[in-house]
């Protein structure tokens, strides 16, 4: 094909034995922990938010154990501490990290034709700083446990709750500064370190998104940590900052912390348009619809997230001109989420499609999260949310957009690149099964909600009224399924890792510069630097790599 | 209320019958949305799958046409929904004024209800079909939620204030209620019923609950209990305002300001009285946060209510 691309001397996988960043600076723990480089951090993160997500996932098996008969099977207060624990696990030690720290810190660098990141001690301080919250965070957890949910409300967190808030409070107050670290390395790296030639308008989505996460990150995180300490402030020496006994204001608090937690919500689904928008290109051998508008989609997201934090409190005694602000600009973002999903349909118009495991994973990311964002509607929606807020229609709208969208972005991911990242193909059948379970073992556990909470079921609830247990018997069957489904990948990748076939650079013929190194790619990515001189996914339907 | 499989709330209200339009409305954009999506999904990955023979000539290649297209549909599409849905917000926003007001106090981990008249209940709530309610919410300790899911109306009770919330049930009937702000250990178990009877029959119960003092009539016994007449009674010496006549009417304040006095007025005056001092008096009236319950306050609020249709004074 005449569609070369790189202007740098290509790779060859096939000489001699030059060694990997798996293998350079040996294998003892030590080479490990004090790693520099940008793709060890990478899997180290990857196994640190791997036992999170199985943490978190056992809660969540837990809850849904709880809820299959109406008056429960738990203690209330164990219960409260079950969806406390998973609520921090995943949204701090899971979700918030899963993409950017993961697959953000292999590819990044790798993407934009560098050597590293711009600060990769910081990097490195970033993983220390993540594992002390994380070890924080798993003594709150097994010290007794913490029962305020998630979010912290207060006075409850401050003057009522009998848990270890202060403890789990400390654990995201330290995880922020990781997260915080990460964005700061993102931006500066994506500014400063890119290829020759590669332009903003031809970077890959990938680290658009990760642009905009990281922007976020950086940005929001200071409030969150800010609150936090305020709780803390609170509850440990009795200052009147949320408690109106101590004549505090405790819709203060619910400002301060929407105004970190509904960026954080982009902060989780970013990433993932921008898995989506890799895997999408490369599977229907057919540039991006639309590239220019799914970037400023991604970044106007980032914005204009900044501006809705209130839906969240349209009924806990906000204005109503302030519910009718709130409301509108929630609207507004949902334009841009709504252009990412035509333009991804658009993209498979007159391509050459397979069902490799990462599209199936793909695919199942644009159904689930098209019906995450089209509940999203409801909930915006002022007189429907008076009804819903709080109910498991919420709960299922954000599973949906978290669990649906960016947990199968992550799979989807870490299939695609698992060949760049570890040298081996994995079982492409199971691969498939697999991601077959988790969209119809997510479509059973969550659907159920929507009609469960439009019915009245309250969140957050260790017993319910009779009349609900069809629908949570139906959801804790589907999340039977969901867990086989995620705990496939742990048997046949780790197999994969001995016994999985050599994969090459490029095993899905695809464009991007992180496929013109060898698989698993040496310690500094490219010997020479590479110089790029087109758009990014130039795809043509040929099976052969177009690159070379 | 219980018993077989139900996919959809009861519908108790009128403006719950209103909802069921706009949830109508919601669902039927989404499955617009939905089928149009998906079924370009489906049909392309089936036609255009990798080895079949359709035709892939003449793509399309400006694209900026078909972007600002859906762009343009989906916004003026999303505008509509917000104005429909902001419509009824509004209206939950206007009480009528004939409602009859109705005191709830949230405590961990129950609902106490104080009628007019004076009539107490706990987890449940009675009131006659056909009759706007305002619902007066306050709390005693952490953040609860008064959820009724047939009338498809909640607040947050939110300790230190006062929020409120209307209906007018239209259907006889048993519905629940719900905590639905987690408040802690039994949370789940904050909840009751709304029973909605026929205007007879509430009267009925409410004459069986055999009260003997109205709200205002406690209220008034507690005004002199806690020393407020002894500044605002007639035969006071201090100059502090006369409280007939108040409710309901604007007041203008020290800080140049006017404030409305309803509930949440009455409420700041006596808690936080050095917050909007009335124009003309000095800042002398103590604070009573901490040593008034809130059982006691919605007492003495409703007290001063009744003091609204009096006429005020000249002093
Ligand atoms: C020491 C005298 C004093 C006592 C005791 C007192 N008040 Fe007052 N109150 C005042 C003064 C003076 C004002 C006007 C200045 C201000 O707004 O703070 C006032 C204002 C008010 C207002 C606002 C009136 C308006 O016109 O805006 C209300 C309501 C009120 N008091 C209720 C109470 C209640 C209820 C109690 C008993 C629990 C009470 N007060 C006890 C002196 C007193
Ligand atoms: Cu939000
Ligand atoms: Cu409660």
């Amino acid at each position: 094909m005449t569609t070369a691309t790189f202007t740098g001397k290509a790779e060859q996988p096939t000489r001699g034995a030059q060694a990997s960043y798996l293998t350079a600076e040996g294998f003892t723990l030590r080479s490990w922990l004090l790693t520099k480089d940008h793709k060890r951090i990478a899997i180290l993160y990857t196994i640190s938010i791997t036992l999170f997500f199985f943490v978190g996932g056992a809660a969540a098996t837990l809850i849904r154990f709880n809820l299959v008969t109406p008056p429960g099977l738990f203690q209330p207060d164990t219960y409260n501490r079950l969806f406390t624990m998973h609520g921090i696990v995943m949204v701090w030690f899971f979700l918030i990290p899963s993409i950017p720290t993961t697959m953000g810190n292999f590819l990044i660098p790798l993407m934009i034709g560098a050597k590293d990141l711009a600060f990769p001690r910081l990097n490195l301080l970033s993983w220390y700083l993540f594992v002390i919250a994380g070890v924080l965070g798993l003594v709150a957890i097994f010290a007794g446990g913490v029962d305020t949910g998630w979010t912290f409300y207060t006075p409850f967190s401050t003057m009522y709750s009998n848990g270890y808030v202060v403890l789990a409070l400390a654990a995201v107050f330290v995880s922020g500064f990781s997260s915080i670290l990460t964005g700061l390395n993102f931006i500066v790296s994506i500014h400063r370190l890119r290829a020759p030639g590669l332009t903003w308008y031809r970077l890959p989505v990938f680290c658009w998104s990760n642009y905009a996460t990281a922007l976020i990150l950086v940005l929001a995180t200071p409030i969150l940590a800010i609150t936090l300490a305020l709780v803390a402030v609170e509850r440990l020496l009795k200052v009147g900052i949320f408690d109106p006994a101590l004549g505090g204001d405790p819709l203060l608090f619910q400002h301060l912390f929407w105004f970190y937690s509904h960026p954080a919500v982009y902060i989780m689904i970013l990433p993932g348009f921008g898995v989506i928008s890799e895997i999408v290109p490369c599977f229907a051998r057919k540039p991006l619809f639309g590239y220019k508008f799914v970037v400023w989609s991604s970044i106007a997201i980032a914005g204009i997230g900044f501006f809705v934090w209130a839906h969240h409190m349209f009924v806990a005694g906000i204005s109503l001109y302030a519910g009718l602000v709130f409301s509108l600009l929630s609207y507004i973002i949902a334009v841009p989420s709504a252009i990412k999903v035509f333009n991804w349909t658009a993209t498979l118009h007159k391509g050459w499609i397979s069902f490799d495991a990462p599209m199936l994973y793909a695919l199942g990311f644009i159904g689930l999260f098209t019906i995450g964002g089209l509940t999203g509607l409801f909930v915006a929606n002022l007189a429907f949310d008076v009804h819903a807020t709080d109910t498991y229609f919420v709960v299922a709208h954000f599973h949906y957009i978290m669990v649906g969208g960016m947990v199968s972005a992550y799979f989807g991911g870490l299939h695609y690149w698992w060949p760049k990242i570890t040298g081996r193909l994995y079982p492409e059948w199971w691969a498939r099964i697999a991601a077959i379970l988790i969209f119809f073992g997510f479509n059973l556990t969550f659907f159920p909600q929507f009609i469960l909470g439009y019915l009245g079921m309250q969140r957050r609830y260790a017993s319910y009224p009779p009349e609900f247990q069809i629908w949570n018997v139906l959801s804790s069957a589907g999340a039977s399924i969901l867990a086989v489904g995620y705990a496939l990948p742990l048997f046949y990748l780790g197999w994969s890792l001995w016994r999985g076939k050599k994969a090459g650079p490029n095993p899905w013929a695809a464009t991007g510069l992180e496929w013109r190194t060898p698989s698993p790619p040496p310690p500094h990515n490219f010997d020479v630097t590479p110089t790029v001189t087109r758009p990014p996914y130039q795809y043509r339907p040929d099976p052969e790599p177009q690159d070379v | 209320m219980e018993g077989k499989v139900s996919f959809l709330p009861a519908t108790a209200s009128a403006y719950a019958g209103e909802m069921n339009w706009l949830f109508a409305g919601l669902i039927a954009t989404s499955v617009f949305i939905l089928l149009l999506v998906f079924g370009l999904m489906i049909v392309f990955c089936v036609r255009y799958r990798k080895g079949s023979g359709a035709d892939r000539g003449d793509r399309m290649k400006k694209t900026w046409r078909v972007e600002v297209a859906w762009t343009a549909a989906t916004f003026v599409l999303f505008m509509g929904l917000y104005a429909w849905g902001a419509n009824l917000y509004i209206e939950l926003h206007r009480p009528p004024l004939d409602a009859t007001d109705i005191h709830v106090v949230g405590k961990q981990w129950m609902w106490k209800v104080e009628h007019p008249g004076g009539q107490k209940e706990i987890d449940a709530l009675h009131v006659p079909v056909g009759r706007p309610v305002r619902l007066v919410l306050s709390s005693e300790d952490v953040i609860h939620d008064f959820a009724i899911p047939a009338f498809r109306i909640r607040q947050d009770a939110v300790p230190g204030r006062y929020e409120t919330l209307w209906f007018t049930p239209t259907e006889v009937g048993d519905y629940r209620l719900f905590c639905a702000e987690f408040c802690g250990t039994d949370h789940a178990r904050m909840g009751g019923t709304v029973t909605v009877m026929e205007p007879g029959d509430f009267q009925r119960w409410l004459d069986e609950q055999g009260s003997t003092e109205s709200l205002a009539q406690e209220g008034a016994a507690l005004f002199r209990q806690f020393g407020c007449s002894g500044c605002h009674g007639a035969a006071s010496t201090v100059h502090a305002p006369p409280l007939e006549g108040l409710f309901g009417r604007p007041v203008p304040l020290a800080s140049g300001e006017t404030a409305m006095a309803d509930d949440r007025y009455i409420r700041d005056s006596i808690l936080m009285p050095r917050a909007q001092v009335a124009a003309g008096y000095p800042p002398i009236m103590p604070s009573f946060a901490g040593q008034i319950g809130e059982d006691e306050l919605l007492k003495i609020v409703a007290y001063i209510k009744s003091l609204g249709t009096k006429e005020r004074p000249a002093r």
